[in-house]
């Protein structure tokens, strides 16, 4: 991957993350923490990776990609937009009566998402039947992926292992889970709510290739995706290392920050960080 | 007597009637439904041949999925494979499926608007002896109250096979709701069926010179499942006491055949609801819920009250629970008493 296009892909994570607070506190509620962790490896996937077509959503020949975590739906809403899937106008209806980006996603009124989601657990199943649906059909060709993205605290989710376990029993390389390792969840950090480590070794007990990464560097998340893509006969996950609240430091890495908005003044603030990069650059609003 | 228009099983009177387990009627359908659409595909957690999926699983091996006992995975992966253009059927035991993975069910199947066809099989305390734990009286309820779900409930085998057939010409998810014991065969291959249609199996004549002791059609009895045959028993046995009444079998119990049950109202103006269910939000309360509203007239509730079933025979727990013919019998003189 070439530094002008990391470059490309850093600068539009940033915009995506800028997005994600500018709808959060229209909406005056919201998940800020997850959002904004998530923001490169949605980037990454959607202006890199995916096989995917804006113009075209239900293009049988796509890619597909699972959120299983439907609470963090403001980035995947904004880089939807910014992707070209609907007017960047619109994620400023996030959460308010009548809009298609309901609190979290629902097919019915964004038919362009594969699933809807906010119930914990059940989106790497989901994942586990497109791609077993995907093998019925095109046998072992992997000429499309399925891609499950799913946060850490809902591996507390029996469903989870359910569907890992069977993932692993029906050796599904055409499937590739990506673990938002964060380390925190609503009521705190995870390894106090309910440890999940050694989390790399429990997948891997299960029969999956497992790769660990650092979740903010496009050059490790790209070589994490095609190592993924190239094991035959055993499904991956990526467990990404990623920094809640990502691009604002003062929301940096605090589970408080996980389950509420940022009010006037914080979004101000978090806006200017983004804006100057943590005030490397001069920002054209100041 | 029988309605002539249904095409019934002529012995179904008869000591020696046919009786087979509804289940099998899943089983056969699903086979069929394989063979007529190749996006059929069946999932099922460790009671293969408990639910009849067996015989699609032997059939068609590559479109077969063992997930182990995992009722929430059985119905969120089948979700993702709806999701790439299959059909998929998942099967076990009602009390699991949709007892323990409801919420899946809600959010990746039916919310999600993925069509999966999900049968419960071992509904009802029919299943006798393994004992209340197994016994699935509230699964009607949990699946009729859920949006975009249709809830089917078959009265004998070969109406399950038809059933489980034309669910993949309809648009939205569905529950089938089957039965573990061999129970009498009521219809035929002739029987007409689709879903939504609600049928009137009996018709009392009140016509003295065809025989008849009855001279008015004083009750309807709505019923479904295991119990329509006990549902006629009864019916048969009131004409011979002078009491006419219609039986309607409502198959399907949502979306619910309000033109059907409000016509059978008015013309008997008493009605008694008889299933193998809890009677709090059964079929029984979708008859009330529309008959309060567009015929209201005295019902009476045949059905499980508030309790957890036990171990015994389907007889003897039927009995217990007081679902039987002699039950059904005293509930249409009541109700019939109850008219002003």
């Amino acid at each position: 991957m070439s530094d002008e296009i990391i470059k490309k892909l850093e600068l539009q994570a940033n915009v995506i993350r800028q997005s994600i607070i500018e709808m959060l506190v229209t909406a005056g509620s919201g998940h800020t923490a997850g959002p904004l962790g998530m923001a490169d490896i949605f980037t990454y996937l959607y202006f890199h990776e995916l096989k995917h077509d804006p113009k075209n959503p239900t293009w049988p020949e796509r890619d597909r990609l699972v959120l299983s975590n439907g609470h963090i739906c403001p980035v995947f809403y904004a880089t939807m937009a910014h992707a070209g899937y609907f007017d960047i106008k619109e994620l400023q209806t996030l959460r308010k009566f009548g809009t298609r980006l309901q609190g979290h996603p629902h097919r019915e009124y964004l038919p362009m998402v594969e699933n809807s989601s906010g119930p914990l657990g059940s989106g790497l199943s989901q994942a586990v039947g497109m791609a077993l649906a995907d093998r019925i059909d095109h046998g072992q060709k992997n000429d499309r992926f399925i891609y499950a993205l799913m946060s850490d605290g809902e591996l507390d989710e029996g469903n989870s292992w359910e569907g890992i376990m069977l993932a692993g029993k029906n050796q599904l390389g055409n499937l590739i889970a990506v673990v938002d390792r964060n380390n925190i969840q609503i009521d705190g950090y995870t390894e106090n709510i309910m440890p999940l480590e050694p989390l790399g070794a429990k997948w891997e007990a299960f029969n999956w290739h497992v790769i660990e990464v650092p979740g903010h560097d496009f050059t490790a998340l790209h070589e994490a995706v095609q190592t993924a893509k190239s094991i035959f006969n055993k499904p991956s996950v990526i467990i990404a290392k990623t920094i809640p609240g990502r691009g604002v430091p003062e929301f940096e890495r605090d589970y408080l920050w996980h389950g509420k908005p940022p009010n006037k003044e914080e979004a101000n603030m978090a806006l200017k960080e983004l804006r100057t990069l943590g005030g490397k650059i001069k920002s054209e609003h100041q | 007597m029988l309605n002539p228009n249904a095409k019934l099983n002529t012995k179904v009177f008869d000591t020696d009637c046919e009786v087979s387990p509804i289940r099998k009627g899943f089983g056969e359908g699903l086979l069929q439904a394989g063979k007529l659409n190749d996006q059929v595909v069946g999932l099922c957690a460790d009671l293969t041949e408990s639910t009849q999926m067996h015989l699609f699983a032997n059939e068609f091996k590559n479109r077969f999925i063992e997930v182990g006992v995992a009722e929430q995975n059985l119905a969120t992966v089948a979700s993702g494979m709806s999701a790439m253009g299959k059909i998929p059927f998942i099967s076990s035991y009602a009390m699991f499926s949709p007892g323990r993975n409801w919420e899946q069910i809600r959010t990746t199947i039916a919310y999600n608007d993925r069509k999966v066809i999900i049968a419960g099989s071992h509904a009802g305390i029919s299943v006798g002896p393994d004992g209340g734990t197994h016994q699935a009286i509230e699964d009607i309820a949990l699946m009729r109250v859920m949006p975009n779900m249709c809830v089917i409930s078959p009265c004998d085998a070969i109406e399950a096979f038809k059933a489980t057939i034309a669910t993949l010409n309809w648009p939205t998810p569905v529950y089938i709701r089957l039965a573990r014991e061999k129970t009498p065969i009521i219809t035929t291959a002739n029987t007409p069926f689709a879903i939504g249609k609600a049928q009137i199996l009996w018709e009392s004549s009140t016509n003295p010179s065809l025989g008849s002791k009855a001279s008015k059609l004083e009750a309807c009895i709505v019923v479904c499942g295991a119990l329509v045959h006990r549902a006629l028993l009864a019916a048969k046995e009131l004409e011979g006491k002078g009491v006419g009444s219609i039986v309607v079998n409502l198959a399907t119990i949502k979306p619910f055949d309000a033109e059907t049950i409000i016509s059978c109202a008015k013309k008997t103006g008493a009605v008694v609801t008889v299933e193998e269910h809890q009677i709090a939000g059964g079929m029984g309360s979708a008859v009330a819920e529309c008959l309060a509203q567009n015929c209201p007239v005295p019902i009476e509730f045949i059905g499980v009250q508030n309790k957890f079933g036990q171990s015994g025979t389907m007889d003897e727990l039927i009995a217990h629970y007081k679902m039987d013919v002699p039950d059904i019998i005293e509930a249409v003189q009541k109700v019939i008493s109850r008219k002003g």
